[in-house]
């Protein structure tokens, strides 16, 4: 089994990121699709704790422990970039006014719920952050995740079994295995990665795979 | 004469009374007023109810408040941080009370408190857990769940340059709470790391107007929380 790796994930999802678009990416392998964004593509990057135009990761020493990201990670702030409280930060988010949120995912149901804050185990402590604010406001939400859990239970499945960050709220998957849209009519694979067959990708998925051609 | 300006962060906080509502700027490391927190401790009000995105890392400032058994209850976004074993252990002992908020609904639940607005409804949490017990109500067609808004009875916030009115400006994405913190509370406190003449900050660029704060103190060099916990430091020191 070849599939893609992270940076490769990372790189199709980008493909997908228009010139001029405001993105917010979540923490994890959304963060990397940064990084591969095509050469003349103009992309504005929103982090939920008060920048737009959030830049690079800073050289070694030019840490500033008052400029970071969501992740609380350092960042840097590009040439144009704004800062602005949390109230006018969700203002754009609940507004509206991103146009592509990039998520990570624990389970994606086939109707494209979401789950990615909590397993709902008792004892664990419930922590959500943004992520209900961005999957009901930003236009389209994207999901990066790797295809099956460690475990090696698919995370597409019929219904989610964790608490739900949203409901019907996820546009595309990028995994490890496969670009899968979520439509009206289902999912349906937009792209295998190399080396996997239809009947793999089904057997890893709890939830039926359609294809366009049919 | 209008003087906001307290010598003191011991000062500032000296009539903060058990059972207060206290919101805490910062998200992160980044805007905790770390200084002012420190103030409270010693101070040693308690059964607060402490308003913040996170609950603070390793054993100094708002980690360390909680420590202190100050906190009866944290509404916050993300109780969960790198280097936070504080408030995870108190809240599996079940001596501290957690209301979990997403985090545009805290902030839009700050702001509104600050505005007059009682309540509003948003779409964020509808069909999940935390929007369970709440009003739901249609508007165009999609569901939105009822939040109250929050007021507090004070607010500590930092913030990078104040004048003796109260107005202020702030350092990069330390801005975060800030501002909304400061309109919702009845006494705001703030530490700056400069105090400057009036007329100093151009009445353009003023992120919070002073009508919103009632207390000042210059903190020029504030404690930075990561490095404070890298080197193992506790508070009281």
């Amino acid at each position: 089994m070849q599939g893609w790796d992270r940076n490769q994930m990372a790189q199709k999802a980008a493909l997908d990121i228009p010139d001029g678009a405001y993105v917010n990416l979540g923490i994890g392998i959304p963060e990397m699709v940064a990084g591969f964004v095509p050469e003349g593509r103009e992309v504005i990057y929103h982090t939920e704790n008060g920048l737009l135009g959030m830049g690079p990761t800073p050289a070694n020493g030019k840490e500033d422990p008052e400029l970071i990201n969501a992740g609380k990670k350092h960042i840097t702030a590009i040439s144009g970039a704004c800062f602005f409280h949390h109230a006018d930060s969700f203002t754009m988010i609940r507004g509206r006014h991103i146009d592509i949120c990039v998520l990570g995912a624990m389970q994606v149901s086939e109707e494209g719920d979401l789950a990615n804050w909590s397993t709902g185990k008792p004892g664990t402590i419930p922590a959500v952050g943004g992520a209900m604010d961005l999957v009901s406001g930003v236009k389209t939400i994207y999901v990066i995740t790797q295809h099956i859990t460690k475990k090696g239970e698919p995370k597409i499945i019929k219904e989610c079994t964790f608490p739900l960050t949203g409901r019907k709220i996820v546009e595309r998957i990028y995994t490890n295995l496969a670009i899968i849209d979520v439509t009206k009519n289902g999912l349906f694979v937009k792209e295998f990665a190399p080396g996997v067959s239809y009947e793999y990708l089904q057997q890893n998925t709890d939830a039926k795979l359609h294809l366009y051609d049919d | 004469m209008i003087n906001k300006v307290v010598k003191s962060a011991a000062e500032s906080v000296t009539d903060i009374f058990d059972g207060a509502t206290i919101m805490i700027g910062g998200f992160g490391e980044a805007g905790s007023p770390i200084e002012l927190i420190h103030a409270l401790i010693d101070h040693g009000a308690k059964n607060l109810t402490v308003v913040s995105n996170n609950t603070g890392s390793g054993h100094v400032g708002l980690a360390a408040l909680i420590e202190n058994k100050q906190v009866k209850k944290m509404t916050c976004s993300f109780p969960r941080t790198v280097n936070s074993t504080v408030f995870p252990e108190l809240y599996h002992n079940g001596e501290i009370e957690l209301e979990l908020v997403p985090q545009g609904t805290l902030a839009e639940r700050i702001r509104a408190g600050g505005a007059g607005i009682p309540a509003f409804f948003t779409p964020a949490s509808v069909n999940t857990p935390l929007a369970e017990g709440k009003e739901l109500r249609d508007f165009n067609g999609q569901t939105y769940v009822m939040e109250y808004g929050i007021r507090a009875d004070y607010s500590l916030v930092k913030c990078k340059a104040a004048d003796r009115y109260g107005n202020l400006i702030y350092n990069k994405t330390a801005r975060n709470f800030g501002p909304i913190m400061c309109t919702a509370a009845e006494v705001s406190i703030v530490q700056t790391k400069s105090m400057v003449k009036l007329g100093e900050l151009d009445p353009e660029n003023i992120v919070t107007p002073g009508i919103f704060v009632k207390r000042v103190i210059e903190v020029n060099n504030p404690a930075e929380e990561s490095k404070l916990v890298s080197e193992d430091r506790r508070y009281p020191w």
